[in-house]
């Protein structure tokens, strides 16, 4: 992919120690529901083969933003978003782009699992049917790739034909995560993945989010600021739509710049 | 500084700020206790000093547990974090200082007096503990007030003392080269200034401490000038 360099430092670049080649270049966007403005002038870089969380108290924009990398909102006609977000070269946001190839490079897991109702197998292997034409043995392949991927293998090889909603909601989630990943995507975007979920299974999400950023470059939105520090290379903070803060997740933690970041990271916030 | 949404937190924070202020005040009066007892050895004062390094000992046990509570408990980040471990730093400089002031009144109480030495070094020493008081008393204020205003000047004081030390040890190896017999006693002193030089130095860790509370900066090992110019003073 082409990287501006001296664009991504003139504004929103993904700032910090650990400089990263930037995967998502998101340039003056503007999101509407209907006539209301949700988010104003977003600039930032979601930097490659690395964890962004987004923070911020609710209605902050910040799921909103995740679902225009995917134009997850394209499904609702009266959201409309303007501006640029710069994906492999491409402008996603406008109108010739294939929205179902983007939503297979920009995968996406939400708040609360969706397993569909049918096998732990066939789970995964319907996405993949949308997109390849594999052989029964590629498939199986495939199938227990994605399944490791999301460190769910050991525990669900001898059970592939039993219902995906018969799993526990840790094992649930780690399931739609093999699924977002078994289409091979270049960006996964994860809406609350954990919210959700006891802290064992949160734990296991964590540690497989640390392991899923060496293959894909990862955007979080989470309410819950310690996993924040946890899992992310870089914190965005966002309030009232407007990204006020972006940086290392390092900085954000012991020295943020701005005096609303250290009022909602340390609690003070409302 | 808004307050927290969870007021209970803001009252554990407040909690562990009160108790360094209470534990640098007492250190503050146990200083002032172990010069009078260098001008004028006082059994009364000296038992004193004793008492108030034990009740230092306490405080920092107490306080040590307080920020373990707040960092199981709370999770802070930010400025609270910063807060908390420096707490935690500046209470360990607290209780060492006291352990200093013990020695120098324990000092005080045994040293011979020969003339010629009690009278010209005494005043001396007795002078660089003023100075290493005053600059207790100014690191102390700043992390009180949480303001970084005096932090070049307490790092530039502790040179002062470190200077005053040195000029007492010169003039004591003098004393010693020419008259043996003074060794005992001028040995007893160079203790005491050595105990004023580290309290100088522990006010200065005090106030680097609260730069990195306050600005989120790391001052250590910094000279006075650099210090104001990362603080743009």
């Amino acid at each position: 992919m082409n990287l501006d360099i001296a664009a991504s430092r003139r504004e929103g670049a993904a700032p910090g120690k650990h400089a990263a080649a930037m995967k998502i270049a998101v340039r003056h966007l503007d999101f509407f529901y209907g006539n209301f403005q949700a988010l104003k002038d977003i600039n930032l870089d979601v930097a490659q083969r690395r964890v962004t969380a987004f923070i911020g108290p609710s209605g902050c924009g910040k799921s909103t933003l995740l679902r225009t990398f995917n134009r997850m909102y394209s499904l609702y006609p009266a959201q409309r978003a303007t501006g640029e977000i710069v994906f492999n070269g491409r402008n996603v946001l406008d109108s010739g782009v294939d929205l179902n190839l983007l939503r297979a490079r920009v995968g996406m897991v939400f708040q609360k699992p969706t397993p569909f109702p049918m096998s732990i197998y066939d789970n995964i292997a319907f996405g993949v049917r949308l997109y390849e034409k594999l052989s029964q043995r590629e498939m199986d392949e495939r199938v227990e790739w994605a399944l490791i991927k999301a460190a769910m293998w050991d525990e669900s090889k001898d059970k592939l034909k039993q219902s995906g909603m018969a799993l526990s909601g840790g094992q649930q989630q780690r399931l739609c995560i093999a699924r977002a990943v078994s289409v091979k995507p270049e960006v996964l975007l994860l809406d609350e993945p954990t919210s959700a979920l006891d802290p064992i299974s949160t734990a296991k999400i964590e540690e497989l989010i640390s392991e899923l950023k060496n293959d894909y470059t990862i955007a979080i939105v989470t309410h819950n600021m310690q996993q924040a520090a946890r899992v992310s290379d870089y914190t965005a903070y966002m309030y009232l739509g407007e990204l006020i803060e972006f940086g290392a997740t390092d900085e954000i933690f012991l020295r943020p710049n701005r005096k609303e970041t250290e009022d909602y990271i340390t609690g003070r916030f409302g | 500084m808004n307050e927290h949404t969870y007021k209970q937190f803001d009252a554990e924070m407040e909690e562990i700020r009160s108790g360094v202020m209470a534990m640098g005040g007492l250190v503050e009066t146990q200083l002032a206790r172990a010069i009078a007892s260098l001008r004028q050895p006082d059994l009364d004062q000296i038992d004193a000093v004793a008492a108030d390094e034990q009740a230092i000992n306490q405080m920092q046990v107490n306080i040590d547990q307080q920020c373990t509570q707040i960092i199981a408990r709370r999770q802070p980040t930010a400025i609270d974090l910063r807060m908390v471990l420096t707490t935690v730093k500046i209470v360990n400089e607290l209780e060492r200082i006291g352990d200093e002031i013990k020695k120098i009144a324990y000092k005080a109480q045994q040293m011979q007096r020969p003339e010629g030495l009690s009278t010209v070094r005494l005043h001396e020493i007795t002078r660089a503990a003023e100075l290493a008081e005053d600059n207790l008393q100014l690191a102390l204020d700043s992390f009180a007030r949480l303001d970084v205003g005096a932090a070049a000047q307490v790092v530039s004081n502790d040179e002062a003392i470190d200077a005053a030390f040195l000029a007492i040890l010169r003039q004591l190896i003098s004393y010693m080269m020419e008259d043996p017999r003074t060794i005992t006693p001028a040995l007893e002193i160079v203790f005491i200034a050595k105990s004023i030089e580290r309290i100088g130095d522990h006010a200065k860790n005090i106030v680097e401490n609260v730069v990195h509370v306050v600005k989120g900066k790391d001052v250590r090992h910094a000279t006075a000038e650099e210090i104001r110019a990362q603080l743009g003073q």
